[in-house]
């Protein structure tokens, strides 16, 4: 199933990434990196005698060669416009100069996976034919209130940047980034030919920045805004589309918290032969959406908006819901419900079978409203909800839904001390009944080893495993034993494993399983867990491919910081919040590590000569420290 | 007369029947040893306040943590606002239909505008021209044909007056007033 960025939001992002090593060969420049999306720092150049290419050194003398031909270039350029991959072209980039120029001249796509990582200018010095884009900009924890805000990650620079080095520039997509209403209209004004916004969990703009792109930007065919703060500027954007028909395929607002102008919003649709995927906000009622629906039966993904009503209906005759879904035979992507009444729920009923993904996330639906609908949808493959549908209901999920591949299952009451109404009973029927899933994120109170060792048996794609037992330090809840042997198993068992979160109690045993085991890892996420720095160590020392770190109120200090020095380079982050953390163990690492950029950031900027850390956030940088550090950000 | 449903009898409360004002306290639960340094009182709703950094003395009770658990306030917003439109939808102003065997057309009526059963039960008599006789709590309604009844959320017809009222305008769908032969199905004295 193709990860369609635009229908889920979640950061699952680049599956591939070339593990870098420092002493890798044959860097093209001698400034800079060979990718855009990782830094290759040399420290010593081994020319490879089976190469028959120049090689460069920070010693600079070469062998020389002749100058390639441009028959040659011509010959690469064509071939090498067919490589889309970036991990495939980040390889091509470093066969010689020659492959490296040409290779930056044919990429289309760039993908940055931390804004900070370089300046705008390297981008557009090294790439000159960028038509689409993709920018990362905060850290994760950054969702949760761990990081004061105008922290920065600003699309400014890098819009006006490309503004000049690229016209035709068709795509932007942008997750945690701060996006003003000045860029967006720097952006409609910039690119003639601009088909693709999408703009997630980013923020900085309102409804005014949208209506002018809306206006301006003629060829749009996706506007896409996910999980993003959008401020109500009381400006009416769905009416600044153009008068004639549009090109859109995909208009997602459902995270706009502004009333819209529904006629204009139907004129919109009526309008558009080609669209394809509409979610829309908590403001469009069921009989609106109705009557869009009537209008549009060609949808392929379809966000519900809030299916409710505010008030009675007029006449006794109420629409015919169902009708309007039986009609929509393409919809296979449905989500919305944003303030459902859940006695309009069975309209759906028309489009269950052929559903392939379904989020009732914002809906509050128990298990009797949710196993009649559930026992149709046999293609799913997709399905986020919240706890409400209980352990029964996930074992519904897992007797009908042989197909699935992702399921996430978020908290409707997000406290520690919660009544949890899913458990080790509904993990365990998952795992039973869904033999394909690949990955879960799971909110609960009470986990078992048991439970989670079954899915890592059961279970053998899982490639994302975040488990958030919502009480910190939470044993299993049989036993009474640590969570270590059944995160052990999961990293163990699942040797497709890139992306694990764990939660409850936990030693550092657990983390020694990590070490040893999650050769596959990226991505790490641990909170409240570790007995001491050993823990770290395990990880930092055993897991190669380790990209991104995040930890919170873990007992982790110095040591083993200093013990993952050879790993920072090759890593796109680390974060360390409320560990034990010294200033001047992080000042150390920062003199050693020049190309490291090393951010401390916290609330006391009276006491600068304070040692604790409370937050450490520390990245790669080719273009060194940003200049756009707020007060609160110390660059050590 | 309200004197008419016994509320002490089918009132829900914890603790062993006879007993008197039962009530159990929350277990007041020391923070973790771990450092709690920016724990608040009501951390995960608040998404503008930035975290205070102040150190902790064991609070009253099992203070939030900031940004844990880990749910985007995005969702907690969005959770907390569907938590007030159900409150909103089913205390306030929802109308209900109600019918009445035999009778012609339907009507409409707000439950939550009376005070209490008896109120109702005197504006569907006056609205239908009927009279409902007298409830018990075993036999239901004797001394007439007609019988209130209601659908509950679960799609179930049952006798108006058994639950408490506010428990009855949370469940109740619509009304029935049922007359004959299939009033008496509902256990009214044979």
């Amino acid at each position: 199933m193709t990860q369609d960025r635009s229908e889920m939001s979640e950061d699952d992002d680049d599956k591939q990434s070339p593990p870098l090593d420092l002493r890798s060969a044959a860097i093209a420049e001698p400034s800079s990196s060979s990718s855009s999306s990782s830094v290759v720092v040399v420290v010593d150049s081994t020319p490879n005698k089976s190469r028959n290419c120049i090689s460069s050194s920070s010693s600079g003398s070469l062998t020389s060669q002749p100058f390639p031909d441009h028959v040659l270039e011509n010959v690469l350029e064509n071939v090498l416009q067919f490589l889309d991959s970036r991990c495939d072209r980040n390889a091509a980039s470093l066969v010689c100069k020659s492959w490296w120029r040409v290779e930056a001249s044919t990429r289309s796509e760039v993908f940055i996976g931390n804004c900070y990582a370089l300046s705008p200018a390297r981008l557009t010095q090294r790439f000159k034919r960028v038509s689409s884009f993709v920018l990362k900009g905060k850290p994760r924890f950054a969702d949760f209130n761990l990081m004061p805000p105008d922290w920065g990650a600003n699309f400014a620079p890098w819009v006006s940047t490309m503004a000049k080095a690229y016209p035709w520039l068709e795509k932007v997509d942008l997750k945690r980034m701060f996006v003003t209403d000045d860029d967006l209209a720097l952006l409609a004004d910039s690119f003639p030919g601009f088909k693709e916004l999408i703009l997630v969990c980013c923020e900085g703009f309102g409804t005014s920045g949208i209506a002018i792109v809306a206006n301006k930007c003629r060829k749009l065919k996706v506007l896409d805004l996910i999980e993003s703060e959008v401020t109500d500027d009381e400006v009416d954007w769905i009416s600044c589309f153009p008068e004639d028909v549009t090109c859109l395929e995909s208009l997602a607002f459902d995270c706009v918290e502004a009333p819209i102008n529904f006629k204009a919003l139907e004129g919109l649709v009526a309008r558009s032969p080609f669209l394809k995927k509409l979610r829309l906000n908590r403001f469009v009622s069921l009989v609106e959406l109705h009557r869009l629906l009537l209008g549009a039966p060609q949808l392929t993904s379809l966000g519900t908006g809030s299916f409710s009503h505010d008030e009675e209906p007029q006449s006794e005759q109420e629409p015919d819901y169902a009708a309007a879904f039986s009609a929509c035979k393409s919809v296979v992507c449905l989500s919305g419900f944003r303030e459902l009444m859940p006695e309009y729920l069975p309209a759906i009923y028309p489009v269950c079978a052929n559903l392939t993904s379904l989020n009732f996330s914002y809906a509050n639906i128990s298990p009797d409203m949710f196993k009649p609908i559930i026992q149709n949808c046999h293609k799913l493959q997709v399905f986020w909800a919240l706890d409400s549908i209980c352990d029964e209901g996930l074992q519904a999920v897992a007797e009908t839904c042989k197909e699935l591949r992702e399921l996430r299952i978020f908290p409707f009451d997000p406290r520690e001390d919660s009544e949890g109404p899913v458990s080790e009973v509904g993990l365990q029927a998952i795992s039973e009944g869904c033999r394909k899933l690949e990955s879960i994120l799971y909110f609960c109170q009470r986990m078992t080893n048991a439970a989670v060792i079954a899915m890592s048996e059961n279970c053998p794609e899982l490639t994302v495993f975040r488990l958030c037992i919502m009480g910190r330090h939470r044993p299993d809840h049989v036993t009474g034993k640590p969570m270590d042997e059944g995160f052990g198993a999961i990293v163990k068992n699942c040797k497709k494993l890139t992306r694990l979160a764990v939660s409850g109690l936990l030693t550092d045993q657990a983390f020694r399983y990590m070490g040893e085991y999650g050769k596959l890892v990226r991505t790490l996420s641990v909170a409240f867990a570790g007995d001491s720095d050993m823990a770290l160590r395990h990880v930092l020392e055993g897991c190669p491919r380790l990209q991104k770190l995040e930890i919170r109120d873990s007992p982790f200090g110095d040591a083993a910081l200093r013990s993952g020095m050879h790993r920072y380079y090759n890593m796109r982050f680390v974060w360390m919040s409320a560990c034990s953390l010294s200033r001047g163990c992080c000042k150390d690492i920062a003199s050693a590590m020049p190309n490291l950029v090393v951010e401390v950031i916290g609330s006391d900027d009276d006491d600068e000569n304070r040692d604790y850390v409370e937050t450490l956030y520390m990245y790669r940088s080719l273009d060194g420290p940003r200049k756009d550090a707020p007060k609160f950000v110390a660059i050590l | 007369m309200d004197e008419f449903i016994n509320l002490k009898e089918t009132e829900l409360r914890l603790g062993l029947p006879g007993t008197e004002n039962v009530c159990e306290e929350k277990e007041t639960v020391s923070c973790c040893n771990n450092s709690n340094k920016r724990a608040l009182p009501s951390g995960s709703e608040n998404e503008t306040e930035s975290s205070t950094r102040k150190t902790e003395t064991s609070p009253p009770r099992k203070a939030q943590i900031v940004g844990w658990p880990p749910v985007r306030s995005y969702r907690i917003k969005n959770n907390i606002q569907t938590k007030k439109n159900e409150t909103d939808h089913e205390v306030q102003g929802s109308y209900v239909k109600v019918s009445m065997d035999g009778a012609p057309y339907l009507r409409k009526i707000d439950p939550s505008c009376y005070k209490g059963y008896s109120e109702l039960l005197k504006a569907l008599e006056v609205m239908f021209k009927f009279s409902v006789g007298e409830y018990f709590e075993r036999e239901g309604y004797k001394g007439s044909d007609f019988v209130p009844t209601y659908e509950d959320k679960d799609g179930d017809w049952m006798l108006v007056g058994d639950v408490p009222w506010e428990m009855f305008l949370c469940t109740c769908k619509r009304l029935r007033i049922m007359k004959g032969s299939e009033a008496k199905g509902l256990g009214c004295g044979v």
